[in-house]
């Protein structure tokens, strides 16, 4: 075997390897949507975690609070950031939709683009869409 | 010579490959212990606590139109489903007709002799046959839904409130077997278009789940009283059981009462003054 065909070969698989990365550089893909701040979220612009934080784990964070209020009965979260929250998804000012005034712009865009269809808006309704 | 320095290559490169492993697992150790170390879980300064919570009920106070009024009070605010309840078929387009044998009830205006049916006489006083007594989850202290169900979904809270966790409930109501006062309802559909009015401070329940009464546990976090007290014009106290002080021992200490089977040993936090 030549070097060349070595070489030659190796070029091949690489190609052939990463072929995902070039598939998505040639066609076009949407770009991610930014979640939205909108509503009393826009002025705070400090929430339950940091922000990245927030973006991976929340899905575990509300697990948890789940699990605080029904259980232990505790209902205030007070973050690291110093600031309280009460540990609701939906219900009253201080919880996330509290907050995050658009529900669509905010949980749903993400949600929508990466194909996840949490079914927490079958019980937990958002205020807004009730009037 | 060759051999020595590929010997060596391969240790630094396998010591290399278990650091670039750990890091991710080390920085979420790190960042894990930082966040729940700085981040507390409290009660509201306002909640109102009990050792045990219980309910008495003075069933003399209450008529047909406070019985009503009881239900509503808390159907309406815990968005309990109305099978009577026309549906908007504009909202719900593809709703199935409805049985008009399903119920879900949380607190409702129950016959003596089917409330009490150890306690029925041939000879018992009239009177007893046309009294309205309310009847609702007990919050039993030895409560057997708790013992049956399988997912922790039902549970006994440090308070003496038997609760559920809607998420965790799985739908398999042996829960509702177990109970021997009929306390709770299956959604053998969605309840959402049923539910006149959805009240945003209390979720839904979905398809699938059990639902009873709560003791409007959300209510006592808040410092408030349970939907049923406030709407009972004072037939409903609630109050702490273990504490020889509070309301509910006084009027338990100054009159007859009777609890639902007490017979069975499930031991109920609901009590009735007749
Ligand atoms: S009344 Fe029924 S549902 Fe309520 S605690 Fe007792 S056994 Fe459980
Ligand atoms: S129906 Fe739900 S609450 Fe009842 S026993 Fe089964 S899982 Fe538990």
């Amino acid at each position: 075997m030549t070097k060349n065909m070595i070489m030659g070969g190796l070029a091949v698989f690489v190609l052939a390897v990463l072929s995902p990365f070039w598939f998505n550089m040639v066609t076009t893909t949407q770009a991610a949507p930014e979640p939205e701040l909108l509503g009393p979220a826009k002025e705070a612009r400090k929430c339950v975690l940091d922000k990245y934080d927030m973006r991976a784990n929340h899905m575990s964070l509300l697990d948890e609070w789940r699990d605080a209020v029904v259980r232990d009965a505790d209902r205030i979260y007070v973050a690291a950031n110093g600031k309280s929250f009460n540990m609701s998804l939906s219900t009253g000012e201080n919880s996330c939709l509290g907050c995050h005034a658009d529900k669509a712009k905010f949980c749903d865009s993400c949600h929508t683009y990466t194909s996840v269809d949490p079914y927490c808006w079958e019980c937990h309704t958002n205020p807004k869409e009730i009037e | 010579m060759m051999e020595k320095s590929r010997r060596s290559f391969l240790k630094v490169a396998g010591i290399a490959a278990i650091g670039l492993g750990a890091a991710p697992a080390m920085n979420f150790a790190a960042s894990d212990s930082q966040g729940s170390a700085a981040a507390v879980k409290a009660k509201n300064p306002d909640a109102l606590h009990a050792e045990r919570w219980g309910m008495v009920i003075l069933v003399k106070k209450i008529n047909d139109k406070i019985a009503k009024q009881i239900t509503h009070a808390c159907h309406t605010q815990h968005n309990v489903p109305d099978f009577t309840h026309e549906v908007d078929t504009q909202k719900f387009p593809d709703t199935r007709p409805v049985n008009h044998n399903q119920e879900i009830k949380w607190i409702w205006k129950e016959k003596f002799h089917y409330a009490f049916p150890d306690k029925e006489d041939e000879f018992l006083n009239e009177k007893f046959h046309h009294l309205p007594f309310m009847v609702l989850c007990n919050h039993c202290k030895n409560a057997p839904c708790v013992q049956a169900c399988p997912t922790r979904a039902t549970f006994s809270r440090e308070d003496g409130i038997v609760i559920m966790d809607y998420h965790r409930c799985i739908g398999c109501r042996f829960c509702m077997a177990a109970c021997p006062y009929g306390s709770r309802s299956f959604n053998f559909r969605d309840p959402q278009p049923f539910i006149a009015e959805t009240d945003p401070d209390f979720p839904t329940r979905s398809k699938g789940v059990v639902e009873k009464c709560n003791l409007c546990a959300e209510r006592l976090a808040k410092g408030e009283q349970p939907h049923c007290v406030e709407a009972a014009e004072g037939a409903i106290v609630v109050g702490d059981l273990e504490d020889p002080a509070s309301e509910i021992r006084k009027l338990l200490r100054e009159n007859y009462s009777i609890r639902r089977k007490q017979s069975l040993g499930t031991e109920p936090s609901v009590y009735y003054i007749v």
